[in-house]
């Protein structure tokens, strides 16, 4: 029960992640993030088979970075999405794929618009204003589908965002140690001090 | 013939109160109408049934069971809102999209269906039936936590059989105001506020959460139930086709339309700019 939503807005893009990592019945860590920045503007948030995830996100973090060192330049949101489901769509027609699902949270500074991109671990890539993986689908789509407008500012974002994680806790069956939430603008990448400390109970 | 008179014929004052076997009949806790089913012929008829019907395991199974959903119904200051799609699905077949997955038990009492669409139908039926017998013998309608408690020890009964349905039962008595119950198949007797069922239960549950309260106005609260029933048909493949809409008070429950939710979609993204990621300009 990995959570994982990604919003757009006029000028920003939001990731959010659950904190919680679990292994069978266990809560191993309270604190995970399961995002790797790949630049200033890029950001990947994943989730999945266990081992995979880390090792598919950090192969592409290091790629990503080598790219600029030998090219002297930066990738953009597109080209970064083009590249990670490249990688993706090869290790699945080999013998050990990774079983990954993503969201890439991107700003592009040429353009100047916030972007978003929805990745699963066949390797289908979409470009959308708003995306979740595994059960914040059902439960988040609905609420976005309703609330969520092209250009919404930070603080509107924000409150969707909320809606999203109190419908989660309110109610999917295991506790998933509340959202980690990265905010990407055209300053880069910051992690959002996220207070979550209210209970939420189903009406 | 003066045998087959005296078969059938009764001294009046017998007519009055209960008969022995019905006094008897009525005393035991299971079920005593209709329910003389011709069973398959093998040892395990449960087993056998899950052989015949379970879609997800043998997609090749020869019974396709009518299923896919999405029913809610909430309380409110003013009432019980009930609310449902209409799409009745049979494997990825699309059946009908024109099912009254409510049922109207009697003109305060409010059934919805979602599960196996012949289980329902047949056992609210059967409520129905039930319940107008209750009001005959007793000279009052039925409470609510009643007729739900018929229909959960009935389902009970059969526990393990077989059975696939989740319904609501919504209605209002003088003793009891305006009542909510979710009976399942597994025998699962829950009262409360709001409840969804049905394989588009999240959506319209991610909709209706995030701004139900029980102080909402009739109007905001029949939008509200709308409104969460077209969130789960635009993302449930198996929820859809029309938007059905009850509301219970006091005196009774007032139909408030059978709508086609294609047109409410359009209208509710091009008027109010929901629905963000769908386009409607051709690309």
């Amino acid at each position: 029960m990995e959570v994982l939503l990604g919003l757009t807005g006029k000028d920003f893009t939001l990731v959010a992640s659950s904190k919680a990592a679990m292994r069978g019945v266990t809560i191993l860590k309270a604190t995970d993030d399961k995002t790797r920045e790949l630049n200033k503007y890029n950001l990947m948030a994943f989730s999945g088979e266990a081992g995979d995830t880390v090792q598919f996100a950090e192969y592409v973090q290091a790629n990503v970075q080598l790219y600029s060192m030998r090219n002297n330049s930066e990738l953009g949101p597109a080209a970064v999405a083009s590249f990670v489901r490249g990688e993706l769509a090869k290790a699945l027609r080999s013998r050990s794929p990774y079983t990954v699902n993503l969201l890439l949270g991107g700003f592009d500074p040429i353009t100047q618009k916030p972007t978003l991109y929805w990745c699963d671990y066949l390797a289908s890539l979409a470009q959308l204003p708003y995306a979740a993986h595994g059960y914040a689908q059902y439960y988040c789509l609905s609420t976005l589908d309703k609330h969520h407008h092209p250009d919404i500012d930070l603080e509107k974002g924000l409150k969707i965002l909320r809606m999203c994680s109190d419908e989660l806790k309110r109610r999917l069956p295991i506790d998933f140690k509340g959202l980690a939430v990265k905010i990407i603008t055209k300053d880069g990448i910051r992690e959002e001090d996220w207070v979550d400390d209210k209970q939420v109970l189903p009406a | 013939m003066d045998s087959l008179v005296a078969q059938y014929t009764r001294p009046a004052e017998q007519q009055e109160g209960y008969f022995d076997e019905d006094q008897l009949e009525l005393s035991q806790g299971s079920p005593q109408l209709s329910l003389k089913f011709a069973l398959p012929p093998v040892a395990n008829s449960s087993a056998w049934l899950r052989a015949m019907t379970d879609d997800y395991s043998n997609p090749n199974c020869p019974i396709k069971i009518a299923h896919g959903t999405t029913t809610l119904a909430f309380r409110f200051k003013g009432g019980i809102i009930v609310a449902t799609d209409s799409r009745a699905t049979a494997g990825n077949w699309i059946a009908s999209q024109t099912v009254k997955k409510v049922i109207e038990i009697n003109s305060c009492l409010l059934g919805t269906m979602a599960g196996g669409a012949a289980d329902c139908q047949y056992w609210l039926a059967y409520l129905g039936m039930q319940c107008r017998l209750h009001e005959l013998r007793h000279k009052r309608r039925i409470s609510v936590a009643a007729a739900s408690k018929i229909l959960a020890n009935l389902v009970y009964n059969y526990k393990g059989m077989g059975l696939s349905m989740g319904t609501m039962c919504a209605g209002v008595t003088p003793q009891e105001g305006p009542a909510l119950y979710y009976i399942d198949s597994d025998g699962t007797r829950l009262a409360g506020n709001l409840f969804c069922v049905g394989s588009g239960q999240t959506f319209a549950y991610g909709v209706l959460d995030a701004e139900y309260s029980y102080d909402l106005s009739d109007e905001d609260a029949l939008e509200l139930g709308k409104r969460s029933i077209l969130a789960a048909t635009h993302r449930d493949a198996f929820s859809g086709g029309f938007i059905n809409l009850y509301h219970v008070k006091e005196d009774g429950w007032v139909k408030h339309g059978f709508n086609d939710t294609n047109p409410i979609f359009w209208k509710t993204k091009l008027e109010k700019g929901e629905f963000s990621n769908v386009t409607s300009e051709l690309v």
